[in-house]
């Protein structure tokens, strides 16, 4: 009889995977795809803006699946989005027409259409509510009835949400923004086509859309700290709900598929104005910041980066656009860093050899 | 999963796609053509360039073998191969001399491939130049202007700190007298074997999205100085415990109740192969 070759591997791997639904299901409760969509908002945003794919269902079920870790709910997410058929690009979407649900200014207190504070936790105490560890159906349609009467009698206001006026318009007209001439150069698709550096600015405002929350965060923090030249101002920032529109192959309208809900901010940053030969004059440019779903400070620090990046002289990291670009994609770091825990002993008995050679040859 | 994803996972026009930066890969041996890598069911970095190769290569015919660090029942070999064989059903083998396909990650095995087989290698980091500059920019611009001071500088300083090159796997190599490249972190061992070789040799880095390719019969030459001539590593006097083979890579292994180092084949299925008496 010959010898057959171990089969440990395979086995191994199946009971992994047994432990792993074990793990997730053990208490015998089993988490409602409808509970994750309707009580996880913010889990659902961070996933579908790192994953770029809007879908609160699909979403949902990951997060199942990955009992809530947002890294492997982004890596499902991923790898389903691989084998989804790319079709049409939408046409381009104007976000003035963005119904508007929550919409600040930080530059200015009054502006045209008012603020409108929405939902946010910004003015919340974050004390642990340990009421809501006994909340229940009943108190909350209660609750939930007599919010819906409330609004019901309220007047509505007089300002039109779908075409509020922006706040950097106010500021064109005083002639203090750059003057930026429309660029309708096709966006270049970063899925389709490697970045080639130095990149455009559409391929920076995808991968950065698309970028880790936490990377996103953290390089923006760091500019805005010292490790950058900026401190901007946030213009406006807006959270609402915009409408996809293809074109249609056959005639000059178009398709209506859908509507997304997005977060955009608009910073302001003073720099020196190019048009004016002394340069002792200066204006604001903005940085843009734009994601699925409320992710508010992601969209932030993503105005802050598209800023550092749109810098000439590169003083600090995060004007390096190899440096923020290539590291802030959450299935690329997490994969590579995981990778670690691959057998890497063929490497590393090269690795030895090479040692053990430079200590044989100094003996000598 | 199964039913609902296509043939080998991909639909055919990314399989396409990959196969058109396959083919001018293999045009220009040993430069990293940029490709529209995607995201994969398995980790970046866990092998999903060569995965992405082998899907839009892989017919219904093919004879497939995947191996990690020389084993084909290492888990992420194990893995790889169920995600392959659940979306296209193929027949899979660890015989080396049967397969038509061999994915692998770190190693290319003993036994000499031949003309009829590819082997589609898993990259980590293709740029060879990447240790001393940091920037892809500059890095392609080197290789553009064949600019390849600061790879011999590396091997230099290390000759000059330690009187050798200490460089241990994915050892910087020329292919076809123009383009320095890493072969995928293989060790030194394994450099000689891309020199020449009547298989094609594929290289795919999903996370950094590129593809590579040793065409056949390609000269592949390890960098090196004529006064310090390329060195593999070092297994004289060792032979592997199980087979007997020898001017094999090794492994090491110390056994757990004597703290005695021991050496076994690192390729499992050459060694299986000897111990079943073929040659």
């Amino acid at each position: 009889m010959g010898y057959v070759a171990v089969k440990g591997g395979s086995e191994a791997i199946e009971e992994s995977i047994q432990r792993l639904k074990y793990e997730r299901i053990k208490k015998g409760t089993v988490l409602d795809i409808r509970d994750i969509e309707g009580g996880m908002r913010g889990l659902i945003d961070t996933v579908m803006s790192e994953s770029s794919l809007y879908d609160r269902q699909v979403a949902s079920v990951a997060i199942k699946q990955a009992e809530g870790s947002i890294e492997e709910a982004v890596f499902l997410m991923r790898a389903y989005r691989s084998t989804l058929p790319r079709k049409y690009y939408s046409n381009v979407i104007d976000t003035k027409n963005m119904f508007v649900e929550r919409r600040i200014s930080a530059s200015f207190k009054d502006i045209p259409g008012g603020q409108i504070l929405g939902t946010t936790y910004d003015y919340t105490h974050r004390l642990i509510d340990f009421d809501l560890s006994k909340e229940n159906t009943m108190e909350v349609e209660k609750w939930l009835d007599s919010y819906r009467k409330k609004r019901e009698i309220e007047e509505p206001a007089d300002v039109d949400l779908c075409n509020l006026p922006r706040v950097t318009d106010m500021l064109r007209k005083e002639g203090i923004i750059a003057q930026a001439l429309e660029d309708n150069t096709p966006p270049i698709d970063v899925t389709k086509k490697n970045m080639e550096f130095p990149t455009k600015r559409s391929e920076r405002l995808q991968v950065l859309t698309r970028g880790q929350t936490g990377a996103v965060i953290a390089l923006g923090y760091a500019s805005l700290r010292g490790f950058g030249d900026l401190h901007p101002t946030v213009g406006e920032l807006r959270v609402g709900y915009v409408d996809i529109c293809i074109a249609n192959p056959m005639g000059d309208d178009e398709f209506y598929i859908g509507n997304i809900q997005i977060t955009e901010v608009e910073s302001y940053i003073s720099s020196p104005d190019k048009n004016n030969a002394d340069g002792n004059k200066l204006n604001l440019t903005i940085g843009y910041g734009v994601c699925y779903g409320q992710n508010e400070s992601k969209a932030i620090a993503m105005s802050i980066l598209d800023t550092d990046l749109e810098t000439q002289e590169k003083k600090f990291p995060t004007q390096d656009e190899e440096f923020v670009l290539y590291h802030i994609d959450s299935v690329e770091a997490t994969g590579f860093i995981s990778h670690l825990k691959l057998p890497h002993y063929v490497t590393f008995k090269s690795k030895l050899d090479g040692i053990r050679r430079t200590r044989e040859a100094r003996e000598k | 999963m199964g039913t609902k994803y296509n043939f080998a996972f991909f639909d055919e026009g990314s399989k396409r796609e990959i196969r058109r930066a396959t083919l001018k890969a293999i045009a220009i041996p040993g430069y990293q053509v940029p490709f529209a890598s995607r995201e994969m069911p398995i980790g970046r970095g866990w092998g999903t360039g060569g995965l992405q190769l082998t899907l839009s290569l892989i017919g219904e015919k093919e004879i497939l073998k995947v191996i990690d660090q020389g084993s084909d029942e290492s888990v992420n070999a194990v893995n790889i191969k169920k995600l392959i064989v659940s979306t296209t059903g193929v027949q899979t083998t660890i015989d080396t001399r049967k397969a038509t396909l061999i994915q692998s990650r770190h190693r290319i095995p003993e036994i000499p491939l031949n003309k009829e087989q590819i082997l589609v290698l898993q990259v980590p980091i293709p740029e060879p130049l990447r240790v001393v500059e940091a920037s892809e920019h500059k890095t392609k611009r080197l290789h553009s202007e064949s600019d390849y001071s600061g790879a011999w500088l590396m091997l230099f300083e290390q000759i000059m700190k330690y009187d050798s090159v200490t460089h241990g796997a994915d050892y910087p190599v020329i292919v076809k007298d123009r383009y320095v490249m890493s072969p995928s972190p293989i060790p030194r061992f394994d450099n000689p074997k891309l020199n020449n070789s009547e298989a094609l040799i594929l290289l795919g880095a999903g996370r950094e999205k590129k593809i590579y390719a040793v065409p056949p019969y390609t000269k592949v030459i390890s960098m090196a100085f004529e006064d310090y001539p390329f060195r593999v590593e070092n297994f004289s006097g060792q032979k592997c415990h199980l087979c007997g083979g020898q001017g094999v890579y090794l492994d090491e292994i110390v056994d757990e109740k004597t703290g005695e180092t021991y050496y076994q084949c690192n390729d499992t299925s050459n060694c299986l192969m000897r111990l079943n008496g073929g040659k």
